[in-house]
């Protein structure tokens, strides 16, 4: 008995340092596990920002008065916008439609009139509608600058009046930026490429080279031989998230609020579904080109858009809702968030880890049915 | 009889596979094999000896039928079966970024070999294969035949009772296979059962005991010279002969007296029909050759006999074929200090030879020697480093282009489009070499009628048997009539059938004045070539006929070379010249 348990630990450690050496030896792997991520957190940390910084507008002031001065001064002290100031809006039509500028803001004429009559002055806004985000921010934008002017005035005027002010407060991320909660999400997207890409395309890539058979026709197990690519597998996927880690608090000073303990926990639950899937495919395919179009199609592309990495959820069609409830990248990438940017928040935690751990299971079961030691 | 001694390890009853729908891929298949000899699994490509060999490890499950192997139940028992025996996958099974040693290490440790015994078993299975100096090479960077070896020293970690080899024949260079050949033979000794699956009928003639099959049927287990007794006294060679050997050869494959035939060097083969003396052969030959003297029967003309025969001498693709004018006695094909050089490695190195209009010329190497670069140096598909190689007069690193509209090529891999039916495929082909209107209706209609491919025009080419794929890549080749045919290893895997089929035409296009450059590791093919250049690590080291080569190694003890014995010295007299 226990020799034959010898003989097993053996073949599991021999298949273990096979599959370290290849690893190291193979620049592809190398690739997918640290330069693709560096890559990708370079995109994130730097190149990608959803925050938008000063944009360009024209601003027409068709009556020049005291008051619409005023109001153009505090579009240009503004620091959203960086203002050029005309007569006529046909100055800047040519502008927005070369995406120029970003919005043609109109102080029309009577502006003064309507104000002093009290009947509610308007602020014609121009933008791209092709453009919406730059659109939408022009517009939300322009009305606030409006409405600090007004409460200004009125603040001047009638001292009495207090005006309604709204103090916005933005938790855990206070500056807004983007790169703090994309940077978080990306590290679910590098151990989706580990787990599943790569971990797919090494097997697959035995089966094309008749290692897998020659492998098989040994008395190793089926277990044995999943074991053997899981474990080295998640491993280097933990490296690789370590190592992503490090730099985006590091070097891209995102902040660390939570603990390196749930850290570990939600990376390596959210490792069981990646791996999983990663098996399944190179078990089904057992061909390198179909594994890694497979792993990009059905492990990539979800965790990216349908895990609200980037696109939220919430303003999703439902049916594409539903869709996103099958996505494991979705139920990391809240709680990684947290763990960056909040704090161990560990009912949520173990909710996600539960959710990660039930879709491994179900992907293994399937994956381990799938190799059983045949040719087919 | 000491054959009863040995003990049976394999027993295959009635085995059936079936891959989808369609014939099975083994049919009833039974047979023996035992302890302490070598038993050839032979049959062309897709004659089912994967399959067999795979169901063997357990590794897949019979249809139908029972396989005990060292009397367990390859069914229920494959854990068993796989612990007691050694596999080398087509291939060999070797991880190519593990260097020789790891890959030792690695097998040692899945077959369960106990550390303390590691040390002289590596030693011994290292000397063995004369591995030693290269135990911390990657796997990837040894040559052909030392993966092979390698791969036998991986299958054999634990001494298995059973070795089952996966065509371990193919992709080495014929030096390396006879020491694997010896190795093996050693191994016998020791009672181990070999089983050596191969597509080339002269390695099964030096098992003791063989399975030939085709197309997924048994069609022989026994001895091999049971085999060939078959045809005993029915195998001639008709030498002496003047005028076109070619022409006088279809002539003959039409007599209903003769069996099969091919070209040997400068005679003919034939096989005869049983119960015929030869004077027919005799009277149709007439003044065009001398006489006809015995040959010894080899396994291919028992396998051709037992098929049923080969086919006739007619090619009605040939006759289609307007003959070719003389012309002013040119070359057609020429090459003229080819060499090729990637880096620092010389692929070929002044390749220098012509091909008169009319004549088959032959490439014959090892693979990796610098055949293929050759040819595809000739076929402007390779700009040469050095050296000039013209094509019906024109210069390939000028007029490429006019040059390459007058061959014909034919891929070694299979180079039409798969997802494509045959129909398809051949209206593509029509288009790239420029045949328009009712020409090219012509051409494609004659293509399908001619190789007989009208019934599956409209199948997917992928789904095609070898054969079939192999006709129509012939096909494609020929459909513009080119005055060039380029044939690189055209026949290789495919059954001796299709292949006489294949010559048949070929044959034929020659007559009519086509010009024949053909690659092959095929020692009997070499012999349907007018000359042959042997190359080998990138050099031409001997060109002449079939005849001249074969006769220059000739010895007292060996009055009558093989072309493969030819082979085997040119390369060992040249190696000793470049050690001098």
């Amino acid at each position: 008995m226990t020799t034959l348990r010898r003989g097993r630990v053996r073949r599991l450690t021999a298949l273990i340092r096979k599959e370290s050496f290849q690893i190291i030896r193979d620049p592809s792997s190398i690739l997918i596990a640290l330069v693709l991520p560096l890559i990708l957190l370079f995109l994130f940390g730097y190149g990608v920002s959803l925050d938008t910084s000063r944009t360009n507008v024209g601003l027409v002031l068709e009556e020049t008065t005291p008051v619409t001065l005023e109001l153009a001064a505090s579009f240009q002290n503004s620091r959203y916008f960086d203002v050029t100031v005309g007569h006529d809006r046909r100055e800047f039509a040519e502008d927005l439609v070369q995406s120029r500028i970003g919005g043609i803001l109109v102080i029309p004429n009577g502006f003064t009139a309507d104000l002093t009559a009290a009947r509610h002055p308007a602020v014609q806004v121009i933008v791209d509608g092709a453009d919406p985000n730059t659109a939408n921010f022009v517009q939300n934008y322009a009305a606030g600058t409006v409405s600090t002017w007004e409460a200004q005035r009125a603040a001047e005027r009638a001292l009495t009046a207090t005006p309604l002010l709204v103090q916005q407060r933005f938790w855990f991320n206070p500056e807004l930026k983007s790169r703090n909660f994309l940077v978080p999400g990306s590290i679910a997207i590098v151990m989706t490429l580990v787990g599943t890409l790569l971990t797919s395309m090494v097997i697959a890539r035995e089966w094309e080279r008749g290692t897998m058979e020659a492998m098989m026709a040994t008395p190793v197990t089926a277990w044995e031989l999943l074991a053997g690519k899981i474990v080295p597998y998640f491993l280097l996927g933990l490296a690789s998230m370590s190592l992503c880690v490090g730099l985006a608090v590091f070097l891209f000073g995102v902040p660390f609020r939570g603990s390196i303990l749930a850290l570990y926990a939600l990376s390596a639950a959210f490792l069981m579904p990646s791996l999983g899937q990663g098996l399944l495919i190179s078990a089904v395919t057992k061909n390198q080109f179909l594994a890694s179009q497979l792993a990009l199609l059905s492990g990539f592309l979800p965790s990216f858009l349908l895990s609200g990495f980037i696109f939220e959820i919430n303003s999703m069609p439902l049916v594409i809702q539903y869709v996103s409830m099958i996505v494991p990248a979705r139920y990391l990438i809240p709680s990684l968030q947290s763990v960056f940017l909040a704090g161990d928040i560990w009912p949520m935690f173990l909710r996600s880890i539960l959710v990660l751990l039930g879709f491994g299971l179900v992907l293994f079961a399937v994956a381990i049915r799938k190799t059983a030691k045949r040719i087919t | 009889m000491t054959a009863t001694a040995k003990p049976v390890l394999v027993r295959l009853d009635g085995v059936v596979k079936r891959f989808g729908a369609g014939a099975p891929a083994l049919d009833g298949v039974s047979g023996d094999i035992r302890g302490g000899e070598i038993t050839g699994l032979v049959g062309p490509d897709g004659a089912g000896k994967t399959t067999l060999i795979r169901l063997m490890t357990g590794l897949m499950q019979p249809d139908g039928g029972v396989i005990t192997v060292l009397d367990h139940d390859a069914r229920k028992e494959a854990p068993a079966i796989q612990a007691a025996i050694g596999y080398m996958p087509q291939r060999f099974g070797l991880y190519e970024d593990l260097s020789v040693q790891e890959n030792l290490d690695l097998y040692a440790d899945m077959r369960g070999l106990p550390r303390r015994e590691r040390p002289a078993v590596f030693d011994e299975l290292l000397t063995f294969t004369d591995l030693k100096r290269f135990t911390d090479r990657l796997a990837g960077k040894l040559s052909g035949g030392m993966k092979q070896k390698l791969g036998l020293a991986c299958a054999l970690i634990r001494k298995p009772r059973l070795l089952l080899l996966d065509e371990p024949g193919v992709g080495v260079d014929p030096i390396s296979r006879r020491e694997l050949w010896k190795m093996v033979e050693n191994l016998t000794t020791e009672g181990i059962g070999v089983v050596w699956s191969t597509a080339y009928l002269d390695e099964a003639e030096a098992c003791d005991h063989v399975l030939l099959m085709n197309a997924g049927k048994l069609l022989y287990a026994g001895t091999p010279p049971g085999l060939t007794d078959r045809v005993a006294g029915r195998v001639k060679r008709l030498i002496g002969i003047k005028g076109s050997r070619r022409r006088l050869l279809a002539r003959l494959l039409d007599d209903d007296k003769v069996v099969d035939g091919v070209i040997q060097g400068e005679a003919i083969r034939l096989v005869l029909a049983e119960g015929d003396d030869g004077d027919s052969v005799v009277k149709t030959a007439g003044a065009e050759a001398d006489r006809l003297i015995p040959a010894t029967p080899r396994f291919e003309d028992a396998f051709v006999d037992m098929l049923g025969g080969g086919p006739g001498g007619r090619s009605a693709l040939a006759e289609a074929q307007a003959a070719r004018p003389d012309g002013d006695g040119r070359p057609v094909i020429e090459a003229r200090g080819l060499t090729k050089r990637f880096g620092d490695f010389t692929a070929a190195d002044r390749i220098t030879f012509d091909i008169p209009r009319g004549q088959i010329f032959g490439l014959l190497g090892p693979n990796g020697a610098g055949k293929s670069t050759t040819f595809k140096m000739l076929c402007g598909l390779l700009k040469p480093s050095e050296g000039e190689g013209r094509v019906a007069g024109f210069d390939l690193r000028r007029d490429a282009a006019e040059a390459r509209n007058r061959l014909g090529y034919m891929a070694q891999k299979f180079s039409l489009y798969g997802d494509l039916s045959v129909g398809q495929n051949l209206d593509f082909f029509a288009g790239v070499y420029g045949l328009a209107g009712a020409r090219r209706r012509e051409r494609i209609a004659m293509m399908l009628d001619v190789f007989d491919l009208a019934p599956h025009a409209s199948m997917s080419t992928k789904d095609l048997p070898l054969g079939l794929k192999q006709r129509l890549a012939l096909a494609a080749a020929v459909m513009h009539e080119p005055e060039a045919l380029f044939l690189d290893e055209p026949t290789s895997g495919v059954d001796p059938i299709t292949r006489r089929e294949f010559w048949t035409h070929i044959n034929g296009l020659v007559e009519k004045g086509v010009t024949v450059l053909v690659t092959t590791h095929f020692m009997d093919e070499a012999e349907y070539c007018d000359r042959i250049s042997l190359i080998y690590r990138g050099k031409s080291i001997a060109l002449g006929s079939p005849d001249d080569l074969k006769a220059s190694v000739a010895t007292t003890d060996r009055p009558d070379p093989t072309m493969e014995d030819a082979f085997i010295a040119l390369i060992e007299a040249s190696e000793q010249e470049a050690a001098a």
